[in-house]
């Protein structure tokens, strides 16, 4: 996972409440078995007009976001499915850190196995930064590691993040790895287990 | 219940109280899990208990003659990757074939797989489903599919806790459906956000396993991690003697230990909320999340109306799409399909439920109708029953067990335009095929649709 550290990007704004998985990527681009790829699919059935061609109104289609990198958006932002292919979609895209009033839980933990930041800030701090991403060029800088938004007129946002998702993020470490290192914890576990509650341990019946 | 459970489950915490937390059991299908095989096998690693884990294919699946496979080649290619990893790894897998496949959240309970107490992970939201036992279960992305794969276990944060009673007795004719739906209209889609759900009072109490499922799947819904209810009598009646379920003394003593896990008398919650069972009327949605949600015997809501800003924004853009109007009795919205199935209500209970309705009825001109079973158990069972053949008298078409239309990954998809009565849980736009028109209600409501072409109080049906 690439690490997350600091990043000043371009903004893009979408302004709309309960933005589920299903929208983010719709469900034809799941039958793929890759990670990668996954732009074309983004905001797939938004980007285009009933016949097929692109929409010069929706935000991704505007030349002036071709290279955003934060994503401005509203509340439960990632509700619904827990696909991954969302956050990957939009790592595809160019998409390191998402702002928002709230994220959906599952969508919230994917972005930090993907090396994307999600940014929770107050409504009226997001809805400040919607009147501002306005203006052409929008830029914002965030550094993780003083949880700091920084807008370009010097006004700064703290934000929260957890140590631990902060401390895997800011190092890119890879979290398998992490767990693998507590194995003596977790065989000493499952042998507490086995006799505390043998029924846990029944093998699945054979084919 | 949920402290109970969480701390039997603790490896170890970080300094920060971020949890190493033990997964019990892993539920596997083929849309969330390539990705996390490969991942294994790039960094040369083996999944720790492969036989704590099954797998099945079920959003792919074709519901009609699989003699012929699925002609879709990539999502073939899906299904036939599911497979190999499963045979490398040792994974008990039900093929498409086997009739023990279904959707796997109908399975895993069916099989005797998910029990009380237990840690359950799933690549899929709707792993919430297995809380109605009393087992902590949630949906996991694609990442953490393969870390529990590796290590059994999961780094998690500890969720807030809520508890929402629904005392008294449901009116005749309304279902669990019909209290999860009220619930999601009552607290948002986003009100159990952080949060694990225990759905406690006589109402939930009264509910079979089946309808306690159906409330615990939609938790997600809800924006909920997980659903919880107590387990109870009916749930040791329900596990008893199923095939991966312990057997004779293992059985006892487990009882023994499943009645421990009820919350104790005072126990502290996050948030409370109360909801009387009587006051809920059959549930209709009109919009295109599942908390735009109203009573059958209500109207489309007026977007002026909406307290702010953004609910009326998001009514608005919500009526659009659905075209309907402002005012609009929900008896008259016309329908063009209707679906009976997903992980919400395909179960035997749910059949024989919509069956009753359907005896003896037609399905209206110009409607399109169809029954997904949730597994070829519950096909079997259903055509035992002969509850086939009343859905056939009745005009509705009797397909193979799968996810089907819920998501139309498979070639089950509505068209631009057509509008769909579904007994399933999400009502996103073009979640059922883009510009697609989805009303989630329950079976018997569904029923009811088909057969008049419009929604009808089935308080007052006949």
């Amino acid at each position: 996972m690439e690490p997350f550290t600091t990043l000043t990007g371009l903004v893009a704004p979408l302004d709309r409440v309960n933005v589920d998985t299903d929208q983010i990527i719709p469900k034809q681009f799941l039958k793929t078995i890759k990670r990668t790829g996954l732009k074309e699919g983004l905001f797939f059935d938004w980007r285009r007009r009933p016949d097929g061609t692109p929409d010069p109104g929706f935000f991704l289609n505007q030349p002036r976001y071709r290279n955003a990198t934060i994503l401005l958006t509203r509340d439960n932002f990632g509700c619904g499915s827990s696909r991954e292919h969302a956050p990957w979609a939009l790592l595809d895209q160019g998409f390191r850190c998402v702002i928002a009033p709230s994220f959906a839980d599952i969508f919230y933990n994917n972005c930090f196995q993907n090396g994307i930041l999600p940014v929770v800030l107050k409504p009226e701090e997001v809805q400040s930064l919607f009147q501002a991403s306005a203006a052409e060029g929008f830029e914002l800088a965030v550094d993780l590691a003083k949880q700091m938004v920084t807008a370009p007129d010097g006004r700064r946002y703290r934000f929260e993040v957890d140590p631990f998702r902060k401390d895997c993020l800011l190092k890119g470490l890879d979290q398998v790895g992490l767990s693998l290192k507590h194995e003596t914890a977790i065989s000493a576990y499952e042998k507490r287990r086995r006799v505390e509650a043998p029924w846990l341990f029944i093998d699945l019946m054979k084919r | 219940m949920f402290d109970k459970i969480w701390e039997a489950h603790v490896v170890r915490e970080e300094p920060d109280a971020t949890t190493l937390l033990y997964v019990d059991r892993q539920l596997v299908h083929e849309v969330t899990s390539p990705q996390a095989f490969e991942g294994l096998r790039l960094a040369g690693r083996r999944p720790r208990r492969p036989k704590a884990t099954l797998a099945v294919p079920d959003h792919n699946v074709p519901t009609t003659d699989r003699r012929i496979g699925i002609q879709d080649p990539v999502s073939a290619a899906q299904v036939r990757t599911l497979e190999e990893n499963c045979n490398e790894a040792g994974i008990t897998l039900f093929d498409m074939n086997d009739v023990r496949q279904g959707i796997v959240h109908v399975i895993g309970p069916e099989q005797g797989f998910t029990l009380p107490g237990m840690t359950i992970v799933c690549g899929d939201s709707h792993t919430s489903t297995h809380g109605a036992f009393g087992a902590l279960a949630f949906g996991i992305g694609t990442s953490e599919v393969e870390h529990v794969l590796a290590t059994q276990c999961l780094l998690q944060t500890r969720p807030k806790t809520m508890l929402i009673r629904v005392e008294g007795t449901l009116s005749d004719r309304c279902q669990a459906k019909d209290i999860i739906l009220a619930i999601i209209g009552k607290i948002g889609t986003a009100g159990g956000t952080g949060h694990v759900i225990e759905y406690a009072g006589s109402a939930i109490r009264a509910l079979s396993m089946e309808g306690r499922m159906t409330i615990c799947n939609m938790s997600i819904e809800a924006g909920a991690r997980a659903g919880l209810i107590a387990p109870d009598d009916k749930t040791f009646a329900y596990i008893k003697g199923r095939p991966m379920a312990p057997a004779g003394e293992l059985f006892e003593q487990a009882v023994q230990a499943w009645r421990q896990l009820p919350t104790d008398a005072g126990a502290k919650f996050d948030s409370v909320v109360d909801l009387r069972a009587e006051e809920i009327a059959p549930q209709v949605t009109w919009g295109t999340s599942p908390g735009m949600v109203t009573g059958v015997d209500g109207r489309v809501p007026d977007p002026r109306a909406m307290p702010d800003e953004k609910s009326r924004q998001a009514a608005e853009r919500a009526l659009e799409y659905m075209a309907l109007k402002p005012g609009m009795p929900i008896t008259e919205i016309r329908i063009d399909k209707v679906f009976i199935g997903s992980c919400t209500n395909s179960r035997i209970e749910d059949l024989r439920l919509a069956a009753r309705y359907a005896q003896g009825k037609k399905v209206a001109a110009g409607v399109h109708a169809f029954v997904v079973p949730g597994s070829g158990l519950v096909k079997h069972q259903a055509e035992l029953e002969g509850l086939d053949r009343i859905f056939r008298e009745a005009g509705f078409e009797w397909r193979e067990a799968g996810c089907s239309m819920c998501l139309a990954m498979n070639a089950d998809v509505l068209q631009p335009g057509e509008r769909c009565a579904s007994t399933s849980n999400r009502n996103f736009e073009g979640r059922q095929g883009k510009g697609g028109r989805t009303h989630l209600v329950s079976p018997p409501m569904a029923v009811a649709a088909a057969v008049e072409g419009h929604f009808v109080d089935i308080r007052a049906w006949e």
